[in-house]
């Protein structure tokens, strides 16, 4: 059998600079934060990080969508890489981790700082950062098929996918709430989630709707924020102060049509078959899996992974979730431990690896799943981006 | 107090692929691009059939009848004067449902939008192009 690269990887530390609605630091001061915090975590020195990656790169567009780089980190750090890279076109926000075991696999570094800043709460104050569009500019590339039609933001991409899947699955308002709800809950016992205050039901119905069915609560929460992990060779990583978290399988592959408008299953997203590469890549079922950070852009998002990893049947996921038990930090599948980014804040997948380490290192505090939780899947992403990783710790 | 205008639509920047699809409607005709051999539809445009291997792929005339495939009626405001509720639609022609279509369903109230229904193209004209619009199908029950 093939050996799987990812294998001989592992998260061997973390940091988080302060989440917010409006930073009085820079961005770049945000991710130095994390950074140094990670590389303290993993018991590393910056003389001993050799690589460097983010994803999506630097945007200087003012969206605050990717505010900082590798060159700006890098060279704020001094660092001495090996290797470095960021870059948009790869399987979502997980792109650059997938990256960084290819980097590490072929001999090019042995401890890769990977981090994702934003500043979207601070460049929506000044400007309508959330924009698609420019006006006046026309719009190249495949967003132009969207762009004459009003779809000024990504959430009326995904509403349309949304209101496929609602129609399809006959799921209905109060039961996708208890995926809010449900994270509402455990961000209270996060410190350092951005909205702590309890949300019910009736608060739910009760806010905007924003693109039927996307209510204002099925939408993240723009934040300024950086998280930083230490990916390391498994060798290295066993001579660390934490225990290693081993990356046991990945899923990076798109095997859809690669478009928004053409992708072949509207409702599952591109989803199905990355979940399929990562099960086809390790022994570990679906039922082995003890907590799960799950992409939530959008609450269907979360809904759609539940099903699509396997953690229940194609439509399922209206009763996996009712009455939000089994999902919340007692039950059988806590999901979102720390808030996600519907609560805690849209640090973009990376808040989700983070708080799987926090987990599966104990350091839960208030908020840790009992039972010393060992294996954790995460995932990224909607529409034709998608990808996937299952933690476990060493 | 008057009203803001509507925004100005964003338009697409053209090349010698898109440049039918955008413009074709001057003549009411929604142009798709349609293999010489095996008569597949290829949408986004580009020279290239991947069931023949060919790139004897050119833009045809289809009908402009279509079914709403999904939909999401937009209920926020995100720039002034902004009309809303308004719809966005992606559609599939009739033709080759395979191909779907972006699209606001115009010409009824959002609220009468539903899944699989008919519907049939129209032309809004907007500086030197002409955008494909769906609005209900006049023919539908
Ligand atoms: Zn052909």
């Amino acid at each position: 059998m093939t050996r799987h690269a990812e294998k001989d990887t592992a998260i061997t530390g973390i940091g988080m600079s302060d989440v917010s609605r409006g930073a009085s630091k820079s961005a770049l001061a945000l991710t130095v934060d994390a950074a140094l915090e990670a590389i303290a975590d993993a018991g590393l020195t910056r003389a001993e990080i050799d690589g460097i990656a983010t994803w999506p790169g630097e945007r200087v567009d003012g969206s605050g969508f990717s505010p900082v780089g590798c060159a700006s980190l890098q060279d704020a750090l001094r660092l001495k890489v090996n290797w470095y890279a960021g870059g948009r076109e790869a399987p979502g926000q997980y792109g650059a981790v997938f990256n960084a075991i290819g980097a590490i696999a072929a001999g090019l570094c042995r401890n890769v700082l990977i981090f994702r800043s934003m500043y979207e709460a601070t460049a929506r104050k000044t400007a309508f950062a959330n924009s698609l569009l420019r006006p006046g500019e026309r719009q190249a590339g495949p967003f132009a098929w969207y762009a004459p039609y009003y779809t000024y933001a990504a959430a009326l991409q995904q509403a349309l996918f949304f209101n496929l899947y609602v129609h399809n699955s006959g799921i209905r308002p109060e039961q996708v709430a208890q995926i809010p709800i449900n994270q509402r809950r455990n961000a209270a016992l996060n410190p350092k989630a951005v909205y702590r205050t309890p949300i019910t039901l009736d608060d739910y119905l009760a806010s905007p709707l924003i693109a039927t069915p996307l209510r204002l609560y099925d939408c993240d929460v723009p934040c300024d924020g950086a998280v930083a992990i230490i990916v390391s060779r498994i060798d290295v990583a066993r001579t660390l102060r934490n225990p290693p978290v081993r990356i046991e399988a990945i899923g990076s592959s798109m095997q859809y049509r690669n478009s928004w408008t053409q992708l072949d299953a509207l409702d599952t997203q591109a989803q199905p078959k990355v979940a399929e590469m990562l099960w086809s890549r390790t022994d570990l079922k679906p039922v082995d899996v003890d907590i799960a950070q799950l992409y939530d852009g959008f609450t269907y998002h979360t809904l759609n992974w539940l099903e699509n990893f396997g953690f229940c049947d194609r439509y399922g996921a209206k009763d996996f979730i009712e009455g939000g038990r089994r999902i919340a930090l007692e039950g059988d599948l806590p999901v979102n431990t720390g808030g996600g980014a519907l609560s805690a804040g849209r640090l973009h997948a990376y808040g989700a690896v983070h708080e799987a380490c926090t987990q599966l290192w104990g350091r839960g505090g208030a908020r840790q799943v009992q039972g010393s939780p060992q294996v954790c899947a995460t995932s990224t992403a909607g529409g034709p981006l998608a990808g996937a990783m299952l933690l476990v710790r060493d | 107090m008057t009203q803001p205008a509507p925004p100005p639509r964003t338009l697409p920047a053209i090349d010698p692929d898109n440049r039918a699809y955008w413009t074709r409607g001057r003549d009411g005709v929604l142009a798709i691009f349609k293999c010489h051999s095996c008569h597949a539809y290829v949408h986004p445009p580009v020279p290239f059939c991947p069931a023949c291997d060919t790139v004897a792929v050119s833009p045809q005339a289809v009908s402009g009848r279509g079914t709403v495939v999904t939909f999401t009626v937009n209920h926020k405001q995100w720039v002034p004067g902004l009309p809303v509720p308004y719809v966005l639609a992606l559609v599939a022609l009739e033709e080759a449902p395979e191909v779907r279509l972006v699209a606001n369903i115009t010409h009824c109230d959002p609220a009468e939008v539903t899944f699989g229904m008919a519907v049939e193209v129209w032309f809004e004209p907007a500086e030197d192009l002409w955008i494909p619009q769906f609005r209900p199908a006049r023919s539908a029950a």
